[in-house]
């Protein structure tokens, strides 16, 4: 109707407040989660079906997206190197890449979209069918039963699926490198080793992934718990949940890299 | 201790600046099955939600087995809903377990049972409501009716006093609804629970209940037992019972004179 | 149930095992667990003219084998030169006239600090300095120099055209 300047600025202002208030509340929700974690601990049992559903059953896509990575890393990698006549650095450009970068942020993408719908659609049907509110009236709180051991394990999961995944895709690298074109296996490894950091590079991988499991799993949750009691709202929630996640984790990464290899560039 | 298990004192609700409730009054004496009937959205599933402590009325008192449901703490709210027994219209099963896990549910969360005793207990609860047969059964391979038995049978596990239906019949076939009429019936006599029903099934209901209130946009229209319902004379009530299209509750809704809209008449 | 749960708990534990397995492959096999053996490390400072492009986690090589890494990079206003701190682990121990100088690995490779060692007695003790050092090429200033000795077609001291 109105499309003056007027109208896109008060759209733009009502989505900045928005934003900011879900940003809020999803924060509350994550504080209330910690505070009801009690039984989760306690009883273990309903976090391990959880990293089943969230981390298990992520393996397939996350194994194969690592191996495929890492091949066409070896691949790209090999072409632009041979030029400098540095193949030998295929091991540190695989390796790095991985660890630092792609690992923790690949499979994150991919468990926002394979756990993360995944646990909005199985919250937001519970809460449309009325299961969470049934749980409340059994004097269980939904939080404690059902949010948490589901956060836990989401947050149990991502550190292990990363670290397969880069694991995955170094293997995948090495067998483009190595075994298909020829890089000496000798310096692979050994140029790989040295210019890896034990805590520099693969310690700060595993920090950024477990960052990005508290991300995703929170926000998944979030939307799910939050998501309108119908059809069309939890399809709507599932979709925010990937999108929203997805850009997330590129903005965490793209702080928590700042910080953390400030000294390296 | 009072007779009453539920009592429902000057209570009025509002919500995001509009009332939704105002100055009901209503009693459920203890054994007894209580109807609360209307049309949708007149407040009558927002009731239950208030005598469930899910929400806290804005004026008024909710008193069940002598509590206060409004001015509990979670802790003491939480210990009352222990004695309470919920059924949603549309079950509310959990859908990652078998109907057994799910009546084994609340006694497995809420005692500290042996599996033997637990395993009897279910059964027992199953084998009230009919479906025994179905117990490793998941609640997706469940008809509509039987789900609601199966959460019928959940909501019992733990002998509480008194059991909420949220639309215990919406969505049923006739058999089906006969059934769970039945049910909620011979539960409330056998157990010596109080029921507190709520609908808008009029013949279904007042086959077996004791005792129905008539809510309409907020306020206790009428109330009697079914006899007094089925000869009450009050317009609202002849037409909620003869299901007449037009009345009290008018058939169109409130709009502009209909030639004003068509642009016959000139104002 | 109880079988559902068992092949569920089997799974998890797997998942959880292979998980960590890749966390150690990566540890030992992918990287070098430099950050415990940094712990047994000491620190010597070096003053540059000129470091080039190195870089902070650089590494420190002596006769080709990598023996610590740089930790530091300052720059010492009243010298105007480049300070660099190095960490040199403990296994390694260098004379006092040890010279140091800033490298390329190949023509366009990253720096290193490559360590000469002498003929001292006494060795490099925590907190010391290296005396004799030598900064990095800097390949504008070697084009420079070549053409402008060619156009004077007299050889004038090449400052800084190093070692290699």
């Amino acid at each position: 109707m109105a499309n003056g300047p007027g109208y896109w600025l008060r759209r733009m202002g009502a989505r900045w407040v928005d934003s900011t208030w879900r940003l809020g509340l999803a924060t509350r929700f994550l504080v209330l989660i910690l505070l009801y974690s009690g039984i989760s601990i306690r009883r273990f049992q309903l976090v391990i079906k959880e990293i089943f559903n969230a981390g298990v059953l992520s393996l397939i896509i996350i194994l194969v997206s690592g191996l495929f990575v890492g091949m066409v890393l070896g691949l790209q990698g090999y072409e632009t190197l041979q030029t400098y006549g540095a193949e030998e650095s295929l091991g540190i450009l695989v390796a790095l890449s991985l660890v630092r970068e792609l690992g923790p942020v690949v499979a994150g993408l991919l468990f926002a979209s394979r756990a993360g719908s995944a646990m909005t659609a199985e919250i937001g049907l519970m809460k449309t069918t009325e299961q969470l509110t049934a749980l409340e009236m059994m004097a269980l709180d939904p939080i404690a039963r059902v949010i948490a051991p589901r956060f836990w394990a989401g947050v149990i999961s991502m550190p292990l699926l990363a670290a397969l995944f880069s694991a995955m895709g170094i293997f995948g690298g090495y067998l483009v490198g190595v075994v298909l074109l020829g890089v000496d296996e000798g310096s692979f490894w050994s140029q790989m080793q040295a210019a890896v950091d034990f805590r520099e590079d693969i310690l700060n991988g595993v920090i950024k992934s477990a960052v990005f499991g508290v991300a995703v799993t929170t926000i998944a949750l979030y939307e799910g718990y939050d998501a309108p009691p119908t059809a069309e709202g939890v399809s709507r929630a599932t979709t925010r949940t990937v999108v929203t996640s997805s850009l997330t984790i590129l903005a965490l990464d793209f702080v928590l890299t700042s910080f953390m290899f400030r000294g390296v560039s | 201790m009072s007779d009453n298990l539920v009592e429902v004192r000057d209570l009025s609700f509002s919500y995001g600046g509009r009332l939704v409730l105002r100055d009901i009054d209503l009693s459920a004496r203890r054994g007894q099955v209580v109807a609360i009937m209307g049309l949708s959205g007149c407040g009558k599933t927002t009731l239950l939600k208030l005598i469930g402590g899910q929400l806290k009325p804005t004026q008024g008192k909710v008193l069940v087995d002598g509590e206060s449901v409004g001015d509990l703490d979670l802790g003491a709210l939480y210990r009352l809903r222990r004695r309470m027994g919920m059924l949603f219209q549309f079950g509310a099963l959990f859908t990652d377990m078998s109907v057994y896990d799910n009546v084994a549910f609340p006694l497995r969360e809420h005692t500290d049972l042996p599996e033997a005793m637990i395993n009897d207990l279910v059964l027992m609860k199953l084998n009230a409501v009919g479906l025994r047969g179905a117990m490793d059964m998941m609640p997706a391979e469940l008809s509509g009716g039987m789900a609601r038995r199966a959460a019928l049978a959940r909501a019992i596990a733990l002998e509480p006093k008194l059991i909420m239906y949220d639309e215990p019949f919406a969505g049923l076939d006739p058999v089906s609804l006969g059934v769970i009429g039945n049910l909620i019936r011979r539960l409330t006599d056998t157990l010596g629970i109080t029921s507190l029903v709520v609908t808008h099934d009029i013949q279904e209901s007042l086959k077996m209940v004791d005792y129905v209130y008539f809510i309409s946009d907020g306020v206790i229209e009428a109330q009697g037992t079914p006899a007094e319902i089925r000869a009450s004379h009050l317009p609202f009530v002849h037409q909620f019972v003869h299901g007449e299209a037009d009345g009290p509750v008018p058939f169109h809704y409130p709009a502009e004179d209909y030639a004003l809209d068509l642009g016959v008449a000139h104002g | 149930m109880a079988m559902k749960r068992a092949v569920l708990d089997l799974w998890v534990g797997v998942f959880v095992a292979v998980g960590l397995a890749a966390l150690l492959f990566l540890a030992f096999k992918v990287g070098s667990t430099g950050g415990l053996a940094a712990a047994r490390s000491y620190a010597v400072t070096a003053s540059f003219s000129n470091i080039g492009g190195l870089k902070v986690r650089a590494p420190v090589r002596s006769a080709g084998v990598v023996v610590g890494r740089v930790a530091q990079i300052q720059f010492d206003n009243e010298r105007f030169e480049a300070r660099v701190v190095m960490n040199i682990d403990t296994r390694y121990q260098f004379p006092r006239d040890t010279s140091a100088a800033i490298m390329t690995s190949g023509l366009l490779g990253e720096q290193y600090i490559a360590l000469d060692a002498g003929g001292d007695e006494r060795m490099l003790a925590d907190g010391e300095s290296i005396r004799i050092t030598q900064g990095a090429v800097v390949l504008e200033n070697l084009i420079g120099h070549f053409l402008y000795g060619r156009a004077e077609g007299g050889d004038s001291g090449a400052g800084q055209a190093g070692a290699d």
